[in-house]
């Protein structure tokens, strides 16, 4: 076992461990700081794999942007000092299921690279994919510019309930209107 | 490197994304059981960009940084929408939602004076 696998191992039982905890803890907020933990340690195995710029792009999207969007939603819809203790459904066919994908899985990707051993590439720098993401991949790269775009119109529109009512329409339903 | 590592981590995640989708009732936390999947894939893409040699170098990468964009947009629209619920029902339990709910649309004439006449 060598320094890098080492590594992976740590930061993988962080992440996993992470993970489980984000998704039965029963403090809402926490689960968005679960969730940092979780992610931060992924971006650490990005980087022992040399992909760096997908670990930087990770630690800005999804610890500095998705994790504080939520937790802006957490705390624009309920937030309780405290556990909850309505958060979750009974949940032993939830249990079947995920523990069934997750450990079938696992057991899959396993048997299939068991005694694989790779030599780590040369690292992704920022140089080296954006060489690649603007010489083979532009097509990809505009369209996800234009979804990006749609799913920013579509955010806006869902937000703003008086767009797309017809003029004089009642404002809500049950306030107002007719009795 | 052992690329079986890496890979164990992802499907480990995977699981734990699914779960939390099927258990938990709070849309919030349900959208964070799905940030977990879309992180479990990109795992995978950056653990087989390392182990597979294909032809265009790094592919897997590029593919990991597209799904992180994608993340980002599902995001925005799941969450405009959650709020939205919100407004609407004062509750983001996400097992409460009424899917046969009638339309919320103002009744045409012939439909309000029906909706009258049963009354």
């Amino acid at each position: 076992m060598t320094g890098a696998d080492a590594l992976l191992l740590a930061l993988g039982t962080v992440a996993v461990g992470a993970g489980a905890l984000v998704v039965t803890t029963r403090h809402l907020v926490r689960a968005g700081l679960y969730l940092v933990l979780c992610l931060g340690a992924l971006a650490g195995v990005y980087l022992v794999l040399t992909a760096e710029l997908v670990a930087w792009v990770q630690v800005l999207i999804y610890v500095g942007a998705v994790v504080v969007l939520l937790l802006f939603a957490v705390m624009l819809t309920r937030a309780p000092i405290g556990a909850s203790d309505d958060l979750d459904r009974p949940g032993w066919p939830a249990a079947l299921i995920g523990g069934g994908t997750g450990l079938g899985l696992a057991a899959l990707l396993v048997d299939a690279f068991r005694w694989t051993r790779v030599e780590l590439p040369e690292p992704g720098t920022a140089e080296r994919l954006g060489e690649q993401v603007f010489r083979s991949w532009v097509l990809p790269f505009e369209v996800l510019s234009v979804l990006l775009l749609a799913a920013l119109v579509g955010a806006i529109v869902l937000s703003r309930p008086d767009i797309g009512r017809p003029p004089g329409a009642r404002r809500e339903p049950g306030t107002g209107g007719r009795r | 490197m052992r690329p079986v590592i890496p890979y164990v981590t992802a499907a480990l995640l995977f699981g734990l994304g699914v779960y939390g989708v099927l258990r938990r009732r709070n849309a919030v936390l349900v959208l964070m059981a799905v940030e977990l999947m879309l992180n479990a894939v990109n795992l995978v893409l950056v653990t087989a960009d390392t182990t597979v040699r294909a032809q265009l170098p790094h592919a897997g990468q590029v593919f990991a940084l597209f799904v992180i964009v994608l993340a980002a947009a599902e995001i925005g629209v799941g969450l405009a929408i959650v709020l939205q619920l919100y407004r609407l029902r004062a509750s983001v339990a996400v097992d409460e939602v009424p899917l046969t709910e009638p339309p919320t649309v103002e009744p045409t004439k012939a439909g309000g004076a029906a909706a009258e006449a049963t009354r």
